[in-house]
């Protein structure tokens, strides 16, 4: 009975939530016009909102000018391979916690997670030292190794919440039939485990992309992924917001397109499995 | 089942995560600590040799010591009452049924992708710039004076921009705990006649408050480590310089390492103090 809300309340809340929502959406909205104007018409007053000449004059201008293709390819490369990375060493951990715990199970995955909470600008200067030493300062290896550890904990964390949720009986049986223990991950779990392995590449995937402390204070010009190169926009480029909006658009637009994938594991992912 | 010979194949498997982990936390935490009692200037002499309490008394008695403390604490905690107040509120509208539901959704959860320096610029230029930003338009519109936003206000700007980065992470989590609430006991208030306020007040607030600790000691951790959004807008002017950009002017503007670290080892015991509280409730979480 109470549940049959009148079509009229529905109506609002719609309303409502659709305003809000815009609001929110507005800023990206506004930046993916703008990358569409010409410079003129991007600082018009009053603003113009979609009676302009749409234009792609932007997005050429700043691949020609700013390189922009490399430092892309950077962005990819340390999102893509720190993920990888990240996963193949979390695996094996997140599977021998849930299915094989010991009394330390929990100790390790809580202090694991403390590695996490360790304020990057703590250990600034070390890091920085040590890629100094090793010849690896604005290096995307050493980007990924670094971008992997700082994210690891949140990858072994994710796994190990999705494992703990297969059933253990599966795995006996299989044991019971003979199956090895390479066997055993190999056709048994790895299909099974599939699906969270996903969410969790996609989510560490986007939150590689969009780390802005490292990324910043470690790379010049040859690492530098798209964080940076939007960084070095700040002036007196950024006045120019047809273009700043066109770099923008291009750094955020595969990122947007992924996370709307990405929700539900956000929630597991950002609360360490406290609230699913 | 486990058997002893499964038992070490676990070790075994677990030891290249915590071996990197191990490395990475122990190897930069030591020298951290090991420069904060140094006097160390790499552009002006090197390692001058040992400088005891030196540096930790150094870095609270400097007199850009509070005025950071102070900015950080309007930053973390403006988000947070901004954040969780509104996504409270944007949670419980979005579980309600409406048209579009999705498409609403992916609307209010995109900022949370969209990456810091963008966000930051974005901000900083096409919204917030005093000639030629939106909000000058605005402003004029009405016959007001544009706000010269990030020199007149910095703080407040800061806290907005970051805000709109993390209302979403709030929302989404906040929806998701409403989402798990038993819509029987709910339905039951509602029947016994208990007014809206009410049933907020008694069944939601209650089912909700694990839920904010989470979101509240998470956004903490993150929200004492913001470093691009400052970066990127006034590069530490105006007041908007926080605990963790003081240190990095320490450390990397300024060179002086040993006062750096010194501040890092503070940043370090500051994050524990709320990790602590975050562990706990994670920890209880793995029981059940």
């Amino acid at each position: 009975m109470a549940r049959a809300v009148s079509s009229r309340r529905k109506a609002i809340n719609t309303a409502v939530a659709w305003a809000i929502g815009l609001l929110i959406f507005f800023p990206i909205l506004w930046t993916i016009l703008t990358s569409f104007k010409t410079e003129a018409q991007a600082i018009a007053d009053p603003p113009i909102f979609l009676g302009f000449d749409w234009t792609l004059e932007n997005y050429r201008i700043v691949q020609e000018r700013s390189n922009y293709m490399r430092f892309l390819w950077n962005s990819v490369i340390i999102a893509g391979f720190s993920t990888i990375l990240g996963v193949i060493i979390a695996v094996p951990a997140a599977w021998s916690m849930a299915f094989v715990p010991s009394r330390r199970t929990k100790d390790i995955l809580l202090w694991m997670l403390s590695t996490k909470m360790l304020p990057a600008v703590g250990v600034l200067y070390p890091i920085y030292l040590i890629c100094i030493e090793l010849g690896v300062l604005d290096n995307r290896v050493a980007l990924v190794v670094i971008i992997m550890l700082i994210n690891l904990p949140i990858i072994v964390w994710m796994l190990y919440t999705y494992f703990r949720e297969i059933p253990g009986e599966i795995l006996e049986a299989a044991r019971m039939d003979g199956a090895s223990l390479r066997n055993e991950i190999l056709y048994v779990l790895t299909p099974m485990a599939v699906p969270g392995i996903a969410s969790t590449v996609l989510l560490n995937f986007i939150l590689a992309w969009n780390e802005a402390f490292w990324t910043l204070n470690l790379t010049a010009v040859n690492a530098a992924p798209l964080t940076a190169f939007i960084a070095s926009y700040s002036s007196p480029e950024g006045l120019f917001f047809a273009k700043l909006s066109a770099a923008s658009t291009m750094a955020i637009a595969p990122i947007l397109i992924l996370g709307w994938f990405s929700q539900k594991q956000l929630v597991r992912g950002l609360t360490f499995g406290a609230v699913k | 089942m486990a058997t002893q010979h499964s038992r070490s194949a676990a070790r075994l498997m677990m030891a290249p995560a915590v071996f990197v982990l191990l490395v990475w936390m122990l190897v930069p935490l030591g020298m951290t600590l090991w420069f904060s009692f140094r006097q160390y200037l790499p552009l002006r002499g090197g390692d001058l040799g040992f400088a005891g309490w030196d540096n930790y008394v150094r870095f609270v008695t400097s007199s850009s010591f509070w005025p950071s403390i102070y900015s950080t604490l309007i930053i973390v905690g403006g988000v947070l009452v901004i954040t969780i107040f509104f996504g409270i509120l944007l949670a419980m509208l979005l579980d309600q049924p409406m048209f579009g539901q999705g498409i609403v959704r992916i609307l209010v959860i995109a900022p949370f992708f969209v990456m810091p320096t963008v966000s930051a610029l974005v901000w900083k230029n096409m919204f917030m710039d005093p000639t030629n930003g939106l909000l000058a338009h605005l402003w004029r519109f009405f016959g007001a004076d544009p706000v010269v936003w990030l020199s007149d206000v910095p703080l407040f700007s800061i806290v907005l921009i970051v805000s709109w980065q993390w209302l979403p992470f709030a929302t989404l989590i906040l929806l998701t705990a409403i989402q798990s609430l038993d819509s029987d006991q709910l339905e039951a208030a509602e029947m016994d006649g208990a007014p809206h306020l009410q049933r907020f007040w008694y069944i939601i607030l209650p089912h909700l408050s694990r839920a904010i600790t989470i979101v509240l000691l998470i956004q903490t951790i993150f929200l004492l480590s913001i470093f691009a959004e400052i970066f990127v807008t006034t590069g530490g002017a105006f007041g908007t310089r926080t605990l963790t950009y003081l240190i990095f002017q320490r450390v990397l503007e300024s060179q002086n390492i040993g006062l750096g670290s010194a501040g890092g080892v503070y940043a370090i015991i500051l994050a524990n103090i709320v990790a602590i509280f975050l562990m706990r409730i994670v920890g209880k979480n793995l029981d059940t």
